[in-house]
Formats: structure tokens, C-alpha cells, sequence
């Protein structure tokens, strides 16, 4: 018997789904239940995870207060850094450009992506250590500067390596920007300062919101940079949790600030949609 | 210079070349004040790039552009006196109507108190007939409406010029004659300079008082609509502006030339010598279409083509040497011979005062 078109249709729908769907569920969907389960459990005696129902894991949280600290105050600060950066090379990219030019500059910003980020960021390390640019700055007669194992230094990082990130969205936005709209606000009597903040920035809002919240999310889960850059001395929750796994085995306490965690950049990611779709109006705004 | 006499808009030698390429060469116009001047010509022929110079979107190459008396070099677009309708009218997605139209005042200096804003704003959108609209978004306006909204955001800033960049470009056909209509009597009652640039020369001819028609980035012709379609200064002006059949032949005499068919033509009288070779632009509604068995005179052909306007009919008249000729008949005239029908053999007769002819 045929099938009536819709089914067809609806058919055709879930098996391209079907794959994405399977793989979400099997490594994604199981894995988070199962960290949710581990939470309220107990750490097993030689290790691992013991069943129990207990908030105990969450009553801790206290004791990788620095973690978080340092997760909340550095992620949000790189990522506005890095907006910073990134806004004048998009908008050179989208706006000032020649066309002729302009998918050589775009790539550019993409190629660092060719190289690992470990490597780079160990290239960073050698950089800032002592026989860097201290070393060099010794030289002079600038002695005893440090740069590695401090918060500028995973700061630095991370703009480094999170910048692209950041271009790529806002760049997306201003370039689908009418510039005619531009020519018509200094045709109304709009300075440059004006035109930007009036017209510019607002209509390139979703990009900036869809860049700020890809950086911040992905800097909320970081380990390698502040594992690098930062020494003992600034780590953040990502690295708690790597000790916690791995090193003394606390699967359940691991969880609790894994569930944290996610909870924090679900928040996140609902505050940035709500701005972003205040100042687009009712425009759609596509979040990562 | 007194400013009594001062022009609104004023090029002086203007040339504009982008790279090797040159946008417009040489250009001289006066646009008298308070004058309704239409920038007509195909497209490529600069009109829009002498628009975007008066607004300061660019600077001449060579020469100079005046606006009210004033050298406008190196002034940028938001310190002169002028406002533009954009070709897609580049509305603010992000605002709503009133905040567009009040855009402009929120940028003047000394600052307007708020509520002097809005009642201008609303005032403006009286005058587009949007009043009640102010809350709406861009996206929820018409095309028609949206080119209203265009029209108030420009006026309500009171400039001395307001150009147009072919505003009614993206309206349908019934709306555009409404608009043209609405264009020329906000003219009339502001008092405000119009620079119209368009590539439609119905448009250019049915509500500028002055047409300047360009090509190839110069100025062909600078006159008033009538003037221009009766006395096109070229063929390329007869040939753009309005219909017209293009005939080759040699002056035989000071008023009758010999067409490429061996047929002779009456013209009006000319200077030139005879012996030259021409080229005449023939209006349609020049050229009468009697039966053939009737008319003596004229020059024999077939209707092949029939086309019916309503108030008058085209036809297509193929002639033996001249190929297929456009006859324009008025219904009226036509209503005690009927209509031709394709198949019908008819005579030409040309009205010597409706043929151009220009050196070929």
C-alpha cells in the first residue's frame, strides 16, 4: 500500500534525525543521568560510587569554592575580553573590507584552528615562563616579573585561543547588516559614534550574544588553559573535576559539581536568549 | 553671488571616476529653489552617483557640488542640509515607526525637548496619511506604507533638498501613480527642492517641472518635460523618453527626406544641408493610420499587431524597407473607421511636425 505523502514525509524526518538522535541519547542523555544519579550517592570506600540518597555531595560544594570562584569571575571576564577583541576584526572583516579580499581575511581567522589548542597554549606557556618574556625583560633590567600561573595569564590565553569563536558569530551578523542603513542615519544627521551605537550594535546583537554565550559556555567547562597557564595556582571547576575523577576517586562529589555546573550554564544560556531577544525584537535569535 | 539668485543645488564641472572607471563626467546643473527635478536615465548612466554626491555619500573626483549656495567638500552626509528616500527605503528594522521618523530630530543639536519631537513626528505622519500607525514595526507595514514612513522620516527634518533615489521603483502600478500624485502636491505645499532620480521616464515626465536626462555620465538634455519629449536634443533622448519609431534616410531637401525605403517624407524645415544622412525619430502618435483604399498619399503597410490600450490602440504597421512601425491611434478617432485589423493593408501618413530628425 503507498503511503499518504505526509507519513511519507514524517518518515523521511526520522531517519535523517534517527542517527544525531541515537548518539545524543547514547552519549549524552545516558552519561547525564547517570552523573545525576552519582550525586546523590555516596564515594565508595576504596573509591567510585556506593548507592545512597543523600545531598551530602551538594552540602560540600563549599569546599571547591575557589573553583567556582575562579570558573565565575574568569570565564565571564575572558569572554567580554574577548568580545572586546573580536568586535573591530569583524567588523573590519564585514564592513570595511574589500570583497575581493574578504573570504582570504575571513580564513585567516580560522586557520589557527589547524594547529591544536594544546599545542599553542604550550607554546603560550613557554612564552610566559621564566625563559620568556620575563627573561627577556630581566635583560633590560625588569627583574622578577611573573606572567605564568596567574590570572592574566589564563586570561591571555584564553582570549587567545577563544577569539575565533567570538569573530566568526558577530562577523555573520554585521555582514548580513544593510550598510544602506548606515548611509541613512548619517543622512539623518547621525555622527559616526551615533550611527554605531544606534543602528550597528543593536542590529548586530545576535551575534554578539550568539559569540559571548558560545565563549562563556565553553570557558565554564574549561581545563586546558588555566591546566597550562595557570599552574596550581588559578584552576578551574574543570580541573576540580579531573582530580575528583581521576585522582581521588569521588565520583559522587565529581557529579554533584558536574550537575552544578551544567545547571549554571543553562541559567546562562536563558539569560543571554532573553537579553538577546529584548534587543532583537521579534527577530529570530540563533543561539549556538 | 547674491543669494537672491543662489541655486538649491549647484554642480560645477563635476567629474566622479571610481578606479579607471568614470561615473559621470563633466557635469553642470543648476537646480533652481524650490524646483521638482527628475534625474532620468538608463541604468549606468550616473544618475544615482550625482544623487549620492549632493547627499555626501561621495565626493566629486573633480569640481564641485553647492547645496544652497555652500561648497560641499568634505562635508559628510550628516552635516548638510539634505534628506534622502532610499531607493529600498533602509527603515530601521529594530525601531518602530515613530522612533524612525523621529531619528533624525533626536540627532540635532542644540537637543529637542521630547515632547516637541513627538508631536513633529506626529505631525509628519499626518502628512503621509499614517497617523495612528506610530507603534507599528517596519516588518508589519506595507510596501506603500513603508514608503510613506521613508518619506515623513526624511521631511520632518525640514531639509533644504530632499532626494529621491527611484522611490516608487518597488511599488506596484496603481500605488506608484497614487504616490506620484501625493509627491507632487507635498512638493507644491512644502516649498522643498526635489531631486528625483529615476530610471522610469513616465515617472520623470508626469511630476518633475525640470527632466535632466543623462547617459553614458553626462548631461543630454535639461529641460522641462514637455520641451524634452517634444524637442528630445538627440535620439538617444527621443529614443528613451516616450515611444519612438527610428527611421534612417537622406535630407533631400530643406522639409522632405528620402527613407532607406526609396518613400519620401515631409519634416519640418532644417538647416542641414541636403544630401545628409539622418535619422528621424517618429512618434507613434505622429504617424496616421488610414485605410488603404481611402488615402491617397503616405506610405503603404500591414497591420500586423494589435493592441488594445483602452483609451487608444497600438499598432504594429509593417512596411515594405522600414521594417515594423508603431502607430498610436487616439479610440475617439478611430470611432467612425473601426478598428484595423492585423492582415489590413493601411496607409502611413506622417505629420511633419511630429518627426525628428538628427544627424545620423
Amino acid at each position: 500500500m503507498p503511503l499518504a505523502p505526509a507519513t511519507k514525509r514524517n518518515l523521511v524526518t526520522s531517519a535523517l534525525v534517527a542517527p544525531a538522535a541515537a548518539w545524543l541519547f547514547v552519549f549524552l542523555v545516558l552519561p547525564f543521568i547517570a552523573i545525576l544519579v552519582f550525586a546523590f550517592g555516596e564515594r565508595a570506600p576504596e573509591g567510585g560510587y556506593q548507592a545512597a540518597f543523600t545531598f551530602a555531595q551538594f552540602a560540600n560544594l563549599g569546599s571547591r569554592a575557589a573553583a567556582f570562584r575562579n570558573t565565575m569571575m574568569i570565564a565571564p571576564v575572558g569572554a567580554f575580553l574577548c568580545l572586546i577583541v573580536a568586535y573591530p576584526v569583524a567588523y573590519f572583516l564585514a564592513v570595511k573590507a574589500s570583497p575581493k579580499y574578504r573570504l582570504v581575511l575571513v580564513s585567516l581567522v580560522v586557520v589557527p584552528f589547524w594547529t591544536s589548542l594544546l599545542v599553542r597554549t604550550y607554546a603560550w606557556m613557554y612564552i610566559l615562563g621564566s625563559r620568556g618574556l620575563p627573561n627577556l625583560l630581566d635583560m633590560v633590567g625588569i627583574s622578577d616579573v611573573r606572567m605564568l600561573n596567574t590570572p592574566g595569564a589564563v586570561l591571555l590565553g584564553i582570549v587567545y585561543g577563544y577569539l575565533p569563536l567570538m569573530i566568526m558569530p558577530i562577523y555573520v551578523s554585521l555582514e548580513k547588516l544593510d550598510l544602506r542603513l548606515l548611509e541613512a542615519s548619517a543622512d539623518l544627521g547621525a555622527k559616526p559614534l551615533s550611527t554605531f551605537f544606534g543602528i550597528t550594535l543593536p542590529l548586530s546583537l545576535p551575534g554578539v550574544m550568539t559569540g559571548t554565550a558560545l565563549v562563556t559556555i565553553l570557558l565554564l567547562g574549561e581545563y586546558l588553559i588555566p591546566q597550562l597557564l595557570g599552574g596550581g595556582k588559578v584552576f578551574f571547576i574543570g580541573n576540580a573535576l579531573v582530580d575528583l575523577f581521576l585522582q581521588s576517586r569521588n565520583w559522587p562529589f565529581g557529579s554533584a559539581i558536574a550537575v552544578t555546573l551544567v545547571a549554571v550554564v543553562v541559567l546562562v544560556l536563558l539569560v543571554a536568549m532573553r537579553i538577546a531577544w529584548r534587543f532583537a525584537g521579534t527577530r529570530q535569535v540563533d543561539l549556538v | 553671488m547674491t543669494s537672491a539668485s543662489v541655486n538649491d543645488i549647484e554642480f560645477r564641472s563635476v567629474t566622479k571616476r571610481y578606479g579607471a572607471v568614470t561615473a559621470v563626467t563633466d557635469i553642470n546643473l543648476a537646480v533652481p529653489k524650490g524646483a521638482f527635478v527628475a534625474l532620468l536615465g538608463p541604468s549606468g548612466c550616473g544618475k544615482t552617483t550625482c544623487l549620492r554626491m549632493i547627499g555626501g555619500f561621495e565626493q566629486p573626483s573633480e569640481g564641485e557640488v553647492q547645496i544652497g549656495g555652500a561648497a560641499m567638500a568634505g562635508i559628510p552626509p550628516y552635516r548638510r542640509p539634505v534628506n534622502m528616500v532610499f531607493q529600498h527605503y533602509a527603515l530601521f528594522p529594530h525601531f518602530d515607526v515613530e522612533a524612525n521618523v523621529a531619528y533624525g530630530l533626536k540627532q540635532m543639536r542644540p537637543k529637542i525637548e521630547a515632547a516637541e519631537i513627538s508631536r513633529r513626528v506626529g505631525a509628519a505622519l499626518e502628512m503621509v496619511r499614517l497617523g495612528g500607525f506610530g507603534k507599528r514595526r517596519i516588518h508589519e507595514m506595507s510596501g506603500g506604507q513603508q514608503q510613506r514612513v521613508a518619506l515623513a522620516r526624511a521631511l520632518v527634518n525640514k531639509p533644504k533638498v530632499l532626494l529621491l533615489d527611484e522611490p516608487l521603483a518597488a511599488l506596484d502600478k496603481k500605488l506608484r501613480t497614487a504616490m506620484q500624485i501625493e509627491l507632487q502636491t507635498l512638493q507644491r505645499e512644502l516649498g522643498i527642492t526635489f531631486v528625483l532620480v529615476t530610471h522610469d521616464q513616465e515617472e520623470a515626465l508626469s511630476m518633475s517641472d525640470k527632466v535632466c536626462v543623462m547617459s553614458a555620465g553626462r548631461i543630454v538634455q535639461f529641460a522641462s518635460p514637455q520641451e524634452v519629449y517634444d524637442r528630445p536634443a538627440n535620439i538617444f533622448v527621443a529614443d528613451f523618453v516616450g515611444k519612438t519609431n527610428r527611421l534612417s534616410g537622406t535630407l533631400e531637401n530643406g522639409n522632405a527626406v528620402r527613407l532607406s525605403s526609396g518613400a519620401l517624407m515631409p519634416v519640418r524645415d532644417t538647416l542641414l544641408a541636403p544630401g545628409t544622412a539622418l535619422t528621424l525619430a517618429v512618434r507613434p502618435e505622429a504617424i496616421r493610420l488610414a485605410k488603404a483604399a481611402e488615402a491617397a498619399g503616405g506610405i503603404a503597410g500591414t497591420v500586423t499587431h494589435r493592441i488594445f490600450l483602452g483609451s487608444s490602440v497600438e499598432y504594429s504597421v509593417a512596411v515594405s524597407g522600414l521594417g515594423d512601425l508603431l502607430v498610436t491611434a487616439e479610440r475617439q478617432s478611430l470611432a467612425a473607421d473601426g478598428l484595423a485589423e492585423p492582415g489590413d493593408p493601411v496607409r502611413l501618413v506622417f505629420d511633419p511636425s511630429g518627426a525628428h530628425v538628427f544627424p545620423a
